[in-house]
């Protein structure tokens, strides 16, 4: 299963750098949309199907296409000619360097990586809700209730003024 | 099946670039596509230690990724709306002249 | 205790009363304010004469000094603390009362003849009240204090009366010269008395036994000596004396009286004749025990005798004083040509003369001559009013002349004065009292001087009232006398009034009599003169005796043949006689030089002549002493005042301004520099670290990342440390 995952490894990075990279902010929000598909697979290749068909119809499905709306509802539907990256590009990618230059080292230093794969669990709809009504049933809520609020300030924020 | 690590390392590039692209991009939307990237990495994260760990059917993993999405995207609807009401005002997505609260 | 004791203090307060109504009233209530001040006399006088009984029923009896004390104030804890006052009703008190209230009843009724014309009427009799209140308040006191406190009112009085005329400059000067010079003598008088507190605890009179004059406290005084040798009492009492001194016009401190001739002719007679300057004599009197002690009687004597005199230091003194004065004063008076200072040095003559009697023969013989001198030299100044009042106010001797025609009530009663000043014996009341000084200075153990001075000064005496009465009534009267006094000095002289102001001179303008509101008075003045002789002769001394507290026995003709009374009258008589012939001869007979040309004293003896006539030069020498002390002490004064001490205060205040322009420099450029350096200091690192805050989201995502990078590795070396 290496190859499978070196090919969505590599989708998803050119996705993701093609997403971080591009001019067009149409193009950027597609290309997002591929790397969310991207990890959606990678999901699936994890035994984590629930999750991964969560991640389409959530990213895929409705954050790109939110994407895509904002940016056409920004005017941004034809790409600039001014510069892409700010004057202050350097200091970003260096921190975002330094990160992962942290991050790998921990990884590759870590004992967990010696991780021995485990026998396919049951992540199956049924277990989910099980768990999910029963253990997690107040974060459920809170979700729901966060959702909602979400939901109400989005429309708000968002709301055009009508006052003259 | 992929040793862990390569997912590790994996959601590791995938955080780093979406980093990179948060804080070099002048565009609002652009920066906010990163901090998705961002989640999605800390997520594929989470799938991975579950998946790789040694009580997997208690799935902690799952769970928390899928509250993890069920923010992100509330997070994104409210981020998204808060780019329009800037670009109403400011009648501009760059982020280079939103400084008003400069000090 | 009967009643008038208690209530003895109505009568000088009902003619302070009557001053206080009269000084609210407007000027024009002349009849109101008259009518208060006399009605006021008239009752101080009746209560006067109820206490007079009153004494007179207890002499002989226990109780002759009757005393009234009140607590006045508490000063400090304990016996010792408590200040009292209080009145004494005893037979000296009651004769001065009647005496008093007497001669000022009928003053007061020849002031509103007098002062009729005058524009200040009500303010005159205003004064006239005030003072007589306050005399009586000295007559009347119990506490050295008291008395004090009225001697300074009458002090006050003379001098608002000498001056009632103030916008004459001669009577301001004069009012202040009187009572500058009374001041001087008052000061020693309170040095005395403080020093007398401070040596009995006391300054009640009589207290039960506790008072300054009594027993206990005299013992004590004389025991002590001061650092001279001399006895505390001895040394209280000449301090004492000093105010009286001043205040009688003795030698020193004589100066002011004829100069207090400047006020109205009523206020001479009352203040400056019979009552004020007999206030020293009086206080003198009151106080005789305390002068009366020396060493050498308090060992041979148990208990001090109030009356006679032992023999003391103090009264050595008062008797040289007095007799000295008598003298100096009856030979300054010769030389004087202003009828009314002839009478000015004749009533310090005579004030001498009751001096000496105090010193030599005790407060009987000194205050017998008080009595008759108040009457008759009352009645001399009403006269001399009487008389400058019908010639328009001429006042010089010179200028009058026949008078006796003209005036003949004044000449009568002025007579009757006249002869009882110079001792005209038997009918005339100055014969008697006069010579019972003269026999006691005959009887005094120390020196036979003070006879021989006081023989001297009543040839003097009688030479210069001869003189007087010659000038004024007999000879011819000047034709021009009333005329010719020129408009303005008129106007000078009578306060400031053009004549046209006078409605009475219906008569032609010329010398006339005066009306009956001033010839009244003098009458009854003359018979009191004539007739007060009698009540001290030596066949019926009953004056002497009730002021000893003793019942007189019944008129005794034997008396006169005491040792040396006869004969010493006798010769009294002539030396009064000889004066009255020599004053006649050359003044008075036919062929007398005139008055308009040299004097004849002048021309004996011009030499003496000037020196008397120029009061022995004594203005002139306390003007070049004292005065031009005084006035350099003032500079230097001054001068301590303006540089010394207002350079302490100065540099005080330069000091304290220096400091506070320190505390502001040091608040501006210290404490405010510092806080601002501060404040700055804070805004530019302030400003520095905002520079941190540019406003843009992707540097604090940046700083987040690069934090999140610090973190971790913290932590891993965190635990692998």
């Amino acid at each position: 299963m290496t190859i499978t995952f070196a090919i969505i490894a590599f989708v998803t990075i050119t996705a993701t750098v093609a997403a971080m990279s591009l001019r067009n902010l149409v193009h950027c929000a597609l290309a997002s949309a591929v790397a969310f598909g991207g990890l959606a697979a990678a999901y699936l290749q994890l035994d984590a199907q629930f999750v991964g068909f969560a991640q389409i119809l959530v990213y895929v499905g409705a954050i790109a296409i939110l994407i895509v709306f904002a940016v056409l509802l920004t005017r941004g539907g034809e790409p600039t000619e001014e510069a892409l990256f700010s004057r202050t590009w350097l200091a970003g990618t260096a921190i975002a360097v330094v990160v992962f230059g942290v991050l790998a080292w921990t990884i590759r230093n870590s004992f967990v990586s010696q991780r021995e794969t485990t026998p396919v669990p049951d992540a199956t709809v049924k277990e989910i809700g099980d768990v999910l009504m029963n253990k997690y049933v107040l974060p459920l809520e809170v979700i729901g209730l966060l959702l909602t609020a979400a939901l109400i300030g989005a429309v708000i924020i968002a709301l055009k003024e009508e006052r003259k | 099946m992929t040793p862990l690590i390569g997912y590790l390392l994996l959601s590791a590039f995938l955080f780093a670039i979406g980093l990179a692209g948060a804080l070099t991009r002048r565009n609002a939307i652009i920066v906010l596509i990163g901090i998705e990237l961002m989640l999605n990495a800390a997520n594929l994260n989470f799938i991975a230690f579950w998946r790789f760990s040694e009580h997997p059917e208690a799935l902690t993993g799952i769970m928390f990724v899928i509250f993890a999405i069920g923010v992100a995207a509330a997070e994104a609807a409210v981020g998204l709306a808060l780019i329009i009401a800037i670009y109403r005002h400011y009648k501009t997505t760059n982020l280079d002249e939103v400084d008003s609260l400069k000090g | 205790m009967d009643w008038i004791v208690k209530n003895l203090w109505l009568i000088p307060v009902l003619p302070m009363l009557a001053a206080g109504l009269s000084a609210l009233a407007p000027q024009r209530c002349r009849k109101f304010s008259a009518t208060l001040a006399i009605g006021s006399m008239v009752v101080s006088f009746l209560l006067s004469l109820c206490a007079f009984a009153h004494a007179l029923h207890s002499v002989g009896h226990e109780g002759t000094k009757e005393v009234f004390n009140f607590t006045w104030l508490h000063f400090a804890s304990g016996d010792a603390g408590v200040l009292k006052l209080g009145w004494v009703l005893d037979p000296l008190t009651a004769v001065m009362l009647v005496m008093v209230t007497f001669v000022g009843t009928l003053i007061f009724i020849y002031s509103t003849g007098y002062m009729a014309h005058d524009e200040n009427f009500t303010r005159f009799f205003t004064f006239l009240s005030l003072f007589a209140g306050a005399m009586l308040g000295v007559v009347i006191a119990n506490s050295l204090l008291l008395l004090f406190i009225c001697w300074e009112l009458v002090g006050l009085t003379s001098y608002l009366l000498i001056g009632f005329w103030y916008h004459k400059p001669s009577a301001a000067a004069a009012a202040k010269k009187a009572f500058i010079t009374t001041r001087i003598g008052d000061v020693l008088f309170l040095i005395g008395i403080v020093w007398l507190y401070h040596a009995s605890g006391t300054l009640l009179f009589y207290d039960n036994g506790q008072g300054c004059m009594e027993q206990s406290a005299l013992v004590k005084m004389v025991a002590q000596t001061t650092g001279a040798g001399m006895a505390i009492s001895t040394a209280i009492g000449l301090l004492i004396f000093a105010g009286a001194v001043g205040k009688s016009g003795q030698v020193p401190l004589h100066v002011w009286l004829p100069d207090a001739m400047e006020g109205p002719t009523p206020v001479s007679a009352l203040i400056h004749a019979a009552t004020m300057v007999a206030a020293g004599v009086f206080l003198v009197a009151r106080v005789y025990p305390l002068m009366n002690t020396s060493l050498a009687w308090l060992s041979a004597l148990a208990e001090p005798h109030p009356i006679l005199p032992v023999g003391s230091p103090a009264l050595t003194v008062i008797t040289w004083v007095g007799a000295i004065t008598a003298v100096f004063a009856a030979s300054i008076a010769i030389a004087q040509n202003d009828i009314k200072r002839i009478l000015a040095y004749s009533t310090v003559s005579q004030l001498g003369y009751m001096m000496m009697g105090l010193g030599v023969g005790g407060v009987a013989v000194g205050m017998f001559h008080l009595i008759t001198h108040a009457f008759f030299k009352a009645l001399l100044f009403l006269g001399a009013g009487s008389v400058i009042h019908g010639c328009h106010e001429e006042q010089d001797i010179c200028r009058m002349g026949g008078l006796r025609k003209l005036m003949p009530i004044t000449f009568a009663t002025y007579a009757v004065g006249m002869l009882a000043l110079c001792g005209v014996p038997l009918f005339f009341s100055g014969f008697w009292s006069k010579d019972e000084i003269l026999h006691a200075a005959h009887g005094w153990n120390v020196s036979q001087v003070p006879f021989y001075l006081g023989a001297f000064g009543a040839l003097l005496t009688a030479f210069y009232m001869t003189r007087q009465v010659a000038r004024v009534f007999f000879r011819s009267c000047h034709p021009d006398l009333g005329r010719t006094t020129t408009s303005e000095q008129r106007t000078v002289e009578h306060g400031g009034e053009p004549a046209s102001k006078h409605p009475h001179h219906e008569l032609p303008p010329g010398v006339h009599e005066s009306p009956a509101s001033m010839t009244i008075p003098l009458v009854i003045l003359a018979v009191c003169a004539g007739l007060l002789g009698f009540i001290g002769t030596p066949a019926w001394p009953w004056f002497q005796k009730f002021l000893e507290g003793e019942q007189v026995g019944a008129l005794n003709f034997a008396n006169f043949s005491e040792h040396g009374v006869v004969p010493l009258m006798i010769a009294s008589s002539i030396i009064v006689f000889i004066g009255i012939g020599l004053g006649w001869y050359f003044f008075g007979r036919k062929g007398a030089p005139p008055p308009d040309g040299v004097d004849p004293v002048e021309k004996l003896r011009p030499d003496i002549y000037v020196l008397l006539r120029n009061k022995y030069f004594i203005d002139e020498l306390y003007e070049a002493t004292v005065i031009r002390f005084n006035g350099w002490f003032a500079m230097v004064c001054d001068f301590l005042d303006d540089i010394v001490w207002g350079g302490v205060v100065a540099l005080v205040t330069c000091t304290t301004i220096g400091l506070s322009w320190v505390n502001t420099s040091i608040d501006n450029f210290v404490i405010n520099l510092g806080f601002d350096q501060v404040c700055t200091g804070l805004r530019r690192d302030g400003s520095w670290l905002s520079l941190f805050q540019n406003g843009k989201v992707q540097r604090y995502l940046g700083v987040i990342g690069a934090a999140l990078v610090v973190l971790v590795l913290l932590l891993i070396w965190g635990l692998k440390g």
